[in-house]
């Protein structure tokens, strides 16, 4: 995939091939890539959950970190650029805890009820809890009141769902064009919203694609007419259409 | 079970106790999907208490004890106080137990308005609160690990039969089950 998941800084020079440790194995890439597509591109597999191929890292799940050595912070692979001599670490009992701790935040934050969800079984959050070991949420639940949008003739949107990954804003301006979707608010307020914050049926840009119900990683965009466990989403659109268009480049 | 306590001595059993909280009683009835091999745990086990034997009161000096359901009413609590106090291994079965699930989607709701919502908005005859004899409703519904420790989660609505023996039976065998590989939230 040619197109940068990080935007370069302006002045940048041409990209570099450096080399760098991944879990003790050394790697080279070009100096313009995530530690994530490097490491994925070597058969180590980071898990993510914002992260979508075809679309722009962007950084809001923190699924990804990892640690680097001699930085005391953990990075979040998808959006930190690799460097000559880098030492990264992308599993370990610390790295464990603290995806655990990003699942739990995520379960707790909103309410994920997967018995009764549409994309129950089909669900990149309930899959990633089960891959990662995390059995129950030991931080207590908010149980917050979330509104649902059915506004729409085709879509529904169930914010009690949303993990706030941003792959539906991403896809509907990066690869759409709409920009349909957007965030207001912060931090734990955050939602999506649809234009100036109008029922998404009367959005005046939604063009009806889609695109953003199938990249959803959960059961928060959903096909109506789908009941529990019902909604299958279909990505593979996503990187067949960011190949025809980067091959259309001069 | 009788018969098979006679055939081995009380004391090699673990002892077994199964409660029901807030839960629709379908993880007693996976529970049950065990089928013949309720047979081969019944060699190894004695149920003390349960929904599915007639005994009143908890016993003491439970080996294991499974619980089913939500923590909804300040019954609940007590119970599972008292449970908590009279057994080595707690079992959280089920989503209900483990997350709160179905019961808690009235979290977000006053609780006066669930009673108004079940008892007054949709009565046709005699609209009234049951105020008497029962439990009362907690202001919100807990998962069972934020009212006492859990020592063992099993997610699932309901968690799989298969699920269930194989983690019984590494606990049995004083084994730490990898639950995560057998079951997950909405299983
Ligand atoms: S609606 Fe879905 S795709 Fe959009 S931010 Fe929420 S979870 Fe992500
Ligand atoms: S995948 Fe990297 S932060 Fe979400």
């Amino acid at each position: 995939m040619t197109r940068p998941s990080v935007p370069k800084p302006a002045g940048v020079a041409q990209p570099q091939v450096v080399t760098l440790r991944i879990d003790g194995r050394d790697v080279s890439a070009r100096s313009d890539e995530t530690i994530l597509s490097v490491a994925r591109q070597n058969r180590i597999d980071i898990p993510t959950l914002c992260y979508l191929d075809g679309l722009s890292g962007w950084g809001a799940c923190r699924l990804c970190l990892v640690d680097i050595k001699g930085t005391p912070k953990l990075l979040p692979a998808c959006v930190t650029l690799v460097r000559e001599g880098m030492e990264v670490t992308t599993d370990s009992p610390r790295l464990q805890k603290y995806r655990r701790m990003v699942l739990e935040l995520l379960f707790s934050e909103r309410n994920h009820v997967c018995s009764v969800c549409v994309s129950n079984g089909k669900c990149e959050l309930q899959a990633m809890a089960q891959r990662l070991g995390m059995t129950h949420v030991s931080l207590p639940y908010r149980y917050p009141r979330l509104e649902f949008d059915s506004s729409n003739d085709l879509f529904r949107m169930d914010h009690n769902r949303c993990i706030l990954c941003t792959r539906c804003v991403r896809v509907c301006d990066e690869i759409e064009g709409a920009h349909t979707w957007d965030c207001r608010g912060r931090g734990i307020e955050t939602r999506i919203i649809s234009d100036l914050n109008e029922p998404w049926g009367e959005s005046s840009t939604c063009t009806r694609c889609g695109k953003c119900v199938n990249v959803c990683p959960t059961g928060a965009l959903s096909q109506k007419g789908t009941a529990v466990a019902e909604m299958t989403k279909r990505v593979t659109f996503l990187p067949y259409l960011t190949l025809m268009r980067n091959s259309d480049e001069p | 079970m009788n018969r098979n306590a006679k055939d081995k001595p009380a004391a090699t059993k673990a002892r077994v106790a199964t409660i029901w909280l807030d839960g629709c009683s379908g993880c007693h009835m996976s529970f049950l999907d065990m089928d013949e091999r309720l047979l081969a745990l019944a060699e190894q086990i004695e149920l003390v208490y349960s929904p599915l034997v007639d005994q009143k009161e908890f016993p003491p000096q439970v080996d294991v004890a499974i619980v089913e359901g939500a923590v909804a009413t300040d019954e609940d609590i007590e119970k599972m106080r008292l449970v908590r106090s009279r057994t080595k291994v707690l079992i959280a079965l089920g989503d209900c137990a483990v997350t709160g699930n179905v019961p808690s989607m009235r979290n977000s709701i006053p609780v006066e308005d669930v009673f108004d919502r079940a008892y007054r908005d949709n009565a046709q005859l005699q609209p009234q609160r049951p105020a008497t004899n029962l439990p009362v409703l907690l202001e919100r519904v807990r998962p069972v690990h934020e009212v006492v420790k859990v020592d063992v989660h099993i997610p699932g609505c309901p968690p799989p039969a298969d699920a269930i023996f194989y983690i019984i039976s590494e606990l049995l065998a004083g084994r730490t089950p990898d639950v995560a590989a057998v079951t997950r939230f909405g299983k």
